[in-house]
């Protein structure tokens, strides 16, 4: 049961959330589109987490599912096909799509372990990446390195995520409007997880995750549920990707190179694998601070030099790079571990 | 209950059980001794089927040399593997209830889990520890307790002396004894040849991948090759 002090901070953060993008919008609608990303990442990491956190599968292609989820949509609704179907049809068919692209990944490697899986998965995500750059002939499928351009925005009866509608003296701009549907998707993602993890399958992951052997021996098909893992995974991927797509109105294959399946990964690891408050806690904060270091390193050196001495984009990675060195350093298991993986972090210090 | 014929591991090219066939019948305890690497814990994997074998297994009436390693627990096969495979993050109790993962009787695992505590009453006093914090003795019972929530019929140990300190091997070998009394088959692989043959009824000596002598326990701690070569006289 929850307490009253409890209903009242998840009420207090449910205000924060919906009031957010308007006091975002004072700041500018880039900031907005900012937290959309932000959710997005907040999205990938939460089916990353099923993967890498509950059945402890190191992927590291998981930026694959993401561009077959962002292509279905590209394909589905643009002019490249004349295909313009709703974003409800689609959403379903992306992940669908990615679901059947983590069953083709994993159904011949999930018997690979720890690192020789992770070094499958990154050939994987390469590999589909590539795909999407050269499938441009003979037949035009993806456009090759050009992209998709002109994607349909959503799109729900009357109302048009890519226009600004005004209701009183509220301005609901697109993004605004994508920050309420992700918000709720978000919140779907959350509440399936959070399901998954405490039952029967969510123990037989953590089994699977500590011993294989003695997993298999207790009557867990291993196989399978490290299928379904993968699969459920994938198909979180697939749906970010199809809203991606949307949001972006552009798709090209240069947004999902490794980088970004690394990021994702370090969001995951930052925040605390396994924990959903955790990962996404670290796919909030590596995602604002990047974008917070852009927007005041180049105003502060210019007050303070009076010229650019370094580039905000090497700074970013190196901020980067020491608030991961310093995570691992101080808090080895996470920001907001798993209890179960901060139990034995215990141990093992004792 | 348990035949073996002609069983073959593999790893690679090296053969690490050469067409060893044996017995176990209902209600016996065997024990199948020798050094490190003649192939013990490779036949108990294999009759697992957690590794891939050739030849024919034959239990309870049944070949399931072509079943999944997952489906045998249903069946009343229990493996309680080499190094024991607790689930470190999981506490004792949750260790027991994955026991009973293929079983659906929420009553009857509710009993079961009683009588474990009262067969292994270290585990209920660290029921809700972690079970990585727990020592390697207590480790031992937790994956033993874990295999019982099964409701085996036949145990395959695998070690369950392995790295014990010698007071906790009593009591782990007590326990074995107390399940083997009431009705469960046990196949034990052990490198104690003593502690071994002095619970089990027979014997198997395997080396280097083939059974080499097969006896009734008495007679096996009085042939002078296993007095030589296990007993260290």
């Amino acid at each position: 049961m929850k307490t009253n002090r409890e209903r009242f901070g998840l009420a207090l953060i449910a205000i924060a959330l919906i009031a957010l993008p308007f006091v975002l919008a004072a700041a500018g609608t880039a900031w907005v589109r900012i937290t959309n990303f932000a959710v997005l990442f907040v999205l990938l990491s939460l089916g990353l987490n099923i993967v890498v956190g509950f059945a402890g599968l190191l992927d590291l292609g998981y930026v694959a599912f993401f561009a077959v989820g962002a292509y279905v949509y590209a394909l589905l609704a643009s002019p490249h096909f004349g295909l313009h179907l709703p974003f409800w049809v689609i959403l379903p068919i992306g992940a669908t799509v990615a679901c059947l692209a983590g069953v083709i990944l994993g159904a011949p490697t999930l018997r690979l372990r720890g690192d020789y899986l992770a070094i499958v998965t990154l050939g994987f995500g390469e590999i589909v990446r590539i795909f999407m750059n050269n499938l441009s002939s003979p037949v035009n499928l993806t456009n090759g390195p050009k992209g998709i351009n002109r994607i349909d925005p959503f799109q729900i009866g009357p109302l048009d995520f890519s226009a600004s509608d005004t209701l009183g003296t509220l301005v609901f701009s697109g993004p605004i409007k994508y920050y309420y549907f992700l918000l709720l998707v978000l919140l779907a993602v959350i509440v399936i997880n959070r399901r998954l993890q405490d039952s029967r399958i969510g123990r037989a992951w953590v089994a699977i995750r500590e011993d294989e052997i003695a997993a298999k021996a207790s009557g867990i098909n291993t196989r399978n549920i490290k299928l379904l893992a993968f699969a459920m995974g994938a198909s979180f991927g697939g749906i970010a990707g199809g809203m991606f797509a949307a949001i972006q109105g552009f798709v090209s294959p240069e947004s999902f190179i490794l980088n970004e399946s690394i990021m994702v990964l370090a969001m995951v690891v930052l925040g605390g694998m396994g924990n959903i408050w955790g990962v996404i806690a670290g796919a909030v904060l590596l995602s604002f601070v990047p974008e917070l270091l852009r927007y005041t390193v180049e105003p502060a050196q210019m007050a303070l030099f009076g010229k650019l001495l370094v580039d905000p984009e090497v700074l970013r990675m190196l901020v980067f790079g020491l608030a991961l060195v310093l995570t691992m350093r101080f808090r080895p298991a996470g920001l907001w571990p798993e209890t179960r993986h901060r139990r034995e972090m215990d141990a093992d210090r004792a | 209950m348990l035949a073996v014929m002609n069983l073959q591991v593999h790893y690679g090219g090296i053969a690490a059980v050469k067409r060893i066939s044996f017995a176990v019948e209902e209600g016996e305890m065997v024990c199948l001794i020798g050094a490190n690497g003649a192939g013990k814990t490779s036949t108990l994997k294999a009759l697992a089927r957690m590794i891939p074998s050739r030849g024919e297994i034959h239990y309870a009436s049944e070949r399931i040399e072509g079943l999944p390693g997952h489906e045998l627990i249903a069946k009343g096969l229990a493996l309680v593997p080499e190094g024991r495979g607790v689930f470190a993050r999981l506490t004792v109790a949750e260790n027991l209830m994955m026991g009973a993962y293929h079983r659906h009787d929420a009553h009857a695992i509710a009993a079961d889990l009683e009588r474990i505590y009262d067969l292994l009453p270290r585990l209920m006093e660290r029921r809700t520890q972690v079970a990585g914090t727990l020592s390697g003795g207590e480790q031992q019972m937790l994956a033993i307790g874990r295999a019982l929530m099964g409701r085996p019929r036949l145990l395959l140990l695998d070690e369950p002396s392995m790295g014990l300190a010698p007071l906790m091997v009593q009591k782990v070998f007590e326990v074995v004894r107390r399940i083997a009394a009431e009705g469960v088959t046990i196949l034990l692989v052990e490198q104690n040849a003593r502690l071994a043959l002095e619970v089990c009824s027979r014997g198997y000596v395997m080396e280097s991948g083939v059974i080499t002598l097969a006896d009734g326990s008495a007679a096996l701690l009085a042939d002078s090759r296993v007095r030589a070569a296990y007993l260290g006289e």
